[in-house]
């Protein structure tokens, strides 16, 4: 089975901090890691691969620092790399990204099955994994918390709802996008860190994946930032004060005047 | 401080640690609370490949030497001793078939303990026989093709969990020193079953088993090495492995220094932290110096190792003997330094000094250790007054 | 669109908005600075630059749309053959933004049986309803859902189209956006009309909650959005209303799925799901142990509410998962949150601040807490919530 894992490489958006003052962000000494949601999936297809023979190989489309993002991968014990980047992909939304990923996708070929992560902790957007499978033309399983079966040429899976699950089918090949239940996942061995030092990725451009540069990074994407600014801080606050009986009183009968309390 | 170690052994340190932080540290209060081998983290330092480190490349391992051992049985001793010495067990059972086995013994039986499929022991110790290891009395009478072992082994780390043990038996009494034989027994063999697991002081979540053999038959196929070499096997073995135990010492008190130095940071007394009291300060650069000593120590003897000596008896047992000490002193001066907090179970330094005691008891005790030592001494300084 | 560029003039090399800058879209160039193409215009730069040597100009980006289009378009989800609450929810924006834009607010409803939904839907202010009827349309399969969109929208171009962001919405949307070549903006918290341009204005949270994004779609048609549950309020149903209902129930040719649901796993749910609640009694740290969390409990059952807790009880293993409020659990936007022992990192403050009401207590008066509390205790909470469960029984009584 030949299966296909995409990730992205995210800065630690728990460990971005924001200067309250000035509303700058520093991303001095902020890591860049390998998106959480795609550690799962990783898991996910490097299992598949050990209950069904077969290869991994993991794509990301971003700047030259992203090698390291497959090099994580390679480490994990996935089977190859494959890199997309160049300026001509910078700045591209999820429709832009998704048709990059799609067009690599088709030139790494003869896959059964494509895994990602929901979604990336610094886009949360989760619309890649879909755009992706209508790109390919193929179907789209989101928010897989188990894989029951998987052959060449069908899947079963659980799909996550608001009450419980679907056990979903679906023919392959297909995209399948994965939830934290899924597995836990493994810790990069000795042997898989050792590989991953002489890895050297397959780089794509554009033009090596016969790609319309129209479709790509900023160019290609139908959404466009107009602005990005801080939350407005609440105001208008009051603190209750007082000995601690009287403040639970004061506290009480405000509740209560707001109607939430019954 | 830079130990100038390898890639290779800075790959091994941060793996191992990263396997500590992630996967040991969240239950080893549990773990010890229970008394539970530890089976999701050596799951987890087999799927990291840890097993691996000691083993020969031609047999799925890594090919690495005793400092490659040593950082990882380091940095799993910060987390937990309990889990360091059922690692470090595996590979004190399983040198002994690195040495001194055939190609048809080290072909079946490595490339399971390379992937950590199967974990090992070593049986040498019996009631009667802990520093007196002459005074072994489990037997092994040749039978046909077979070897028949009766007689009883004691604490054996790992006991009952693990497959492939390595156990020393006297083959043939009469020849006194070179009268004993060491046999690679697996679990399941019929005669080989196993005491109750004992309840310890410390490294709880280990398995400490006595092991018993009545006619238990082993194939001939399975005595390492050569009849009567068993003392020979069994002390070539000790010297590669006593700076192992020397890092789990290490690993202890180092874990159990940091502890106390972050808590001498947050505990404010007469307003101030008490990290700004002269005492404490002296306390913890007392501990801080015996730690970087015994690391200088451990790490030098176990590159000389490496390095293809052949004769290391005396600075392996001083690579063994520092550190144990050191650790018990220093997991005392951190409970010490956590004050009543320390000797609350809430808090992991107390489960730290009572793991570190063993370092001083197994693998030869820190007293029988000296008269090798001594003896050594005595030996290399009689040669050069003949020279 | 927005601009931003350096005024190379004033600028001093000092390098502060290379460093700055969260997609790295700044190279120094000689003495100065320079924005390269890949700027996403998030305006950190501005503010950072000590000299004031970098300028932005916003400009509601023109509508440029490829073909005329119009309506507002409102996707409603169906349980069990029912509305669910996000579609009524986005009804009532939906109609919101077709009146500012003096359009028909049309809503799209796939099932097996849509006729009752479909009057609902009118009655919460659809002008017009496009049904689907196949047995394929009763549980979610992609192939199915998309294709009879297209067969329901043959010739349409709608404007703006909404959608819940359930799990059944961020997989249809998505691959609906991309079939139709256009831009989708997923978990809006605002949705506005530009008025100058007229074009959809989508707010969202950006890097991991710690600030806002506004997005527009300027060029491609539909301007699609995706809103989570309890964001909008919903609306009054109002059945006197009327409206064009069309059901379609010929698509069997049209209608093929490549997917197959083969069970539906309903689960118990084990713990009150706590995104739904009104009300939330939410402890921290201060809270001290598990054991008092019993009192929050007894808080909450005072005030009809629920449990939870911020990321520190949850990793101390006082408190299950399923209760965390923050960037890494669930966002809440309850009518009244009280954080109790809880200071209020911005990780937590992205989860619970859009609540209508937040009290806080605790015990530092310097708690980041305070900053978004309608109502502050400085105080001890294990002291002040007994005392409080105490006064609102009084009311009780």
């Amino acid at each position: 089975m030949k299966i296909i894992v995409c990730i992205k490489q995210v800065p630690d958006t728990v460990h971005v901090r924001i200067d309250e003052k000035t509303g700058a962000m520093e991303r001095e000494g902020v890591p860049a890691i390998v998106n959480p949601y795609d550690l799962y999936a990783l898991e996910e297809a490097l299992r598949l691969r050990e209950a069904h023979g077969g290869s991994v190989t993991a794509l990301t489309m971003g700047p030259p620092q992203a090698e390291a993002a497959l090099r994580d991968a390679i480490a994990l014990g996935v089977d190859e790399g494959c890199h997309l980047s160049g300026r001509e992909f910078a700045g591209g939304d999820t429709l832009a990204t998704s048709y990059a990923l799609a067009k690599g996708v088709e030139k790494i070929g003869g896959y059964h099955l494509i895994l990602c992560g929901k979604q990336a902790i610094d886009g949360d957007t989760a619309q890649v994994g879909p755009e992706l499978a209508e790109h390919l033309g193929v179907p789209f399983l989101g928010f897989v918390r188990r894989v029951r079966e998987a052959g060449i040429g069908r899947i079963v899976v659980e799909r996550m709802t608001e009450e419980g699950a679907d056990v979903v089918e679906s023919s392959l090949p297909a995209v399948v996008s994965v939830v934290k239940e899924i597995n836990t996942p493994r810790l990069p061995s000795l042997k898989g860190k050792m590989r991953a030092k002489s890895f050297k990725a397959t780089t794509w451009n554009a033009a090596a994946l016969g790609a319309d540069e129209a479709r790509l990074g900023f160019a290609g994407s139908p959404t466009k930032v107009v602005k990005i600014f801080h939350p407005e801080a609440r105001s208008g606050g009051e603190i209750i004060a007082g000995a601690p009986a009287e403040v639970a009183a004061r506290l009480a009968e405000k509740l209560r005047s707001l109607g939430v309390c019954r | 401080m830079d130990y100038f170690l390898t890639e290779q052994q800075m790959m091994i340190r941060e793996t191992a640690r990263q396997v500590a932080r992630e996967k040991i540290v969240p239950v080893r209060a549990e773990l010890d609370e229970k008394e539970e081998f530890p089976w999701e983290v050596i799951k987890a330092c087999a799927a990291a490949d840890l097993f691996a480190i000691w083993i020969p490349e031609a047999y799925g391992g890594l090919g690495g030497g005793i400092l490659d051992l040593c950082i990882a049985v380091e940095e799993l001793s910060k987390a937990c001793a309990g889990v360091a010495v059922s690692y470090a067990a595996s590979a004190l059972g399983t040198i002994p078939i690195v040495l001194f086995g055939s190609e048809e013994q080290k072909a079946k039986f490595l490339p399971d303990v390379a992937s950590g499929r199967r974990l090992g022991a070593f049986a040498l110790t019996e009631a009667g026989a802990g520093s007196d290891a002459g005074g072994v009395q489990t037997t092994a009478v040749r039978d046909g093709d077979h070897y028949v072992l009766n007689g009883t082994k004691q604490w054996i780390t790992n006991g009952g969990d693990a497959e492939i043990y390595t156990v020393v038996a006297i083959t043939d009494r009469s020849r006194g020193p070179r009268g004993a034989s060491t046999f690679i027994v697996e679990k399941g063999t019929p005669g080989f079953t196993f005491g109750k697991k004992e309840i310890k002081m410390g490294i709880r979540s280990s398995s400490t088993r006595e092991l018993v053999f009545t006619d238990c038959r082993v194939p001939k196929e399975n005595l390492l090495g050569k009849e009567g070499q068993g003392f020979i096997v069994a002390m070539k073995t000790l010297d590669k492995s006593r700076p192992g135990i020397g890092a789990q010492a290490l690993g202890i008190a180092q874990g159990a220094f940091d502890e106390a130095a972050i808590y001498s940071r947050q505990r404010v007394q007469f307003g101030h932290p008490i990290s700004s009291f002269q005492a404490v300060q002296h306390m913890l650069a007392n501990m801080a110096i015996k730690i970087e000593a015994s690391r200088a120590l451990i790490y030098s003897v176990a590159r000389y190792i490496d390095s293809g000596a052949k004769d290391y008896s005396k600075e392996s047992a001083m690579a063994k003997v520092f550190p144990s000490d050191m650790a018990m002193e220093v997991t005392t001066d951190a409970v010490q330094i956590l004050g009543g907090y320390g000797y609350m179970r809430d808090y992991p330094v107390e489960k730290m000094m009572r793991d570190a005691k063993i370092t001083q008891i197994y693998e030869g005790t820190n007293q029988v250790i000296r008269n090798v030592i001594g003896l050594s001494i005595v030996k290399e300084f009689a040669k050069r007054a003949q020279a | 669109m927005t601009t931003v560029r350096v005024l190379s003039e004033q600028c001093t090399g000092c390098g502060e908005c290379v460093a700055s800058c969260p997609v790295a879209a700044i190279e120094m160039r000689g003495a100065s600075a320079l924005i390269t193409d890949i700027c996403t215009a998030c305006g950190i730069c501005v503010t950072v630059c000590p000299v004031e040597a970098i300028e932005m100009e916003h400009v509601a980006p023109a509508a440029r749309p490829s073909a005329p289009s119009h309506g507002v378009w409102v996707f409603a989800e169906l349980h069990h053959g029912r509305l669910v609450g996000v579609s009524r929810e986005l009804m009532a924006a939906g109609r919101r933004l077709a009146d500012r834009k003096g359009t028909e607010l049309t809503a799209l409803v796939f099932g097996a049986a849509v006729e009752q939904p479909a009057r609902e839907l009118v009655a919460l202010g659809a002008d017009r309803v496009l049904g689907a009827e196949h047995p394929l349309l009763e549980l979610f399969h992609d192939d199915a859902y998309v294709e009879a969109f297209m067969a329901l929208a043959d010739g349409q171009h709608p404007e703006i189209m909404l959608c819940g962001g359930t799990v059944l919405g961020r997989a249809f949307f998505p691959r609906l956006a991309a079939r139709l070549g256009t831009g989708l903006t997923a978990d809006c918290t605002s949705l506005e009309i530009d008025a100058e341009s007229g074009i959809l204005l989508q707010t969202r949270p950006a890097y991991g909650g710690n600030l806002l994004a506004t997005i527009a779609c300027p060029d491609r048609r539909p301007q699609m959005a995706t809103v989570r549950p309890k964001v909008f309020p919903a609306g009054a149903a109002d059945f006197s209303r009327t409206g064009a209902i069309a059901i379609r129930r010929d698509l069997d040719g049209v209608i093929r799925s490549r997917t197959k649901v083969l069970e539906v796993l309903e689960e118990v749910v084990q713990t009150v799901n706590i995104a739904e609640a009104d009300v939330i009694v939410a402890g921290g740290r201060g809270m001290g142990a598990a054991e008092n969390f019993a009192l929050l409990e007894q808080l909450a059952k005072a005030l009809g509410g629920a449990v939870a807790a911020s990321r520190a009880p949850v990793d101390a293993g006082w408190v299950p998962y399923a209760r965390q409020v923050g960037q890494t659990g669930k966002t809440v936007c309850p009518k009244l949150y009280i954080a109790c022992g809880i200071s209020g990192q911005v990780q937590h403050l992205v989860g619970m601040q859009s609540a209508d009401v937040i009290v806080a207590i605790n015990k530092d008066p310097q708690a980041p807490i305070f900053s978004v509390a309608t109502y502050g205790i400085v105080g001890d909470a294990l002291e002040i919530v007994p005392l409080l469960i105490k006064a609102l029984h009084l009311y009780k009584n």
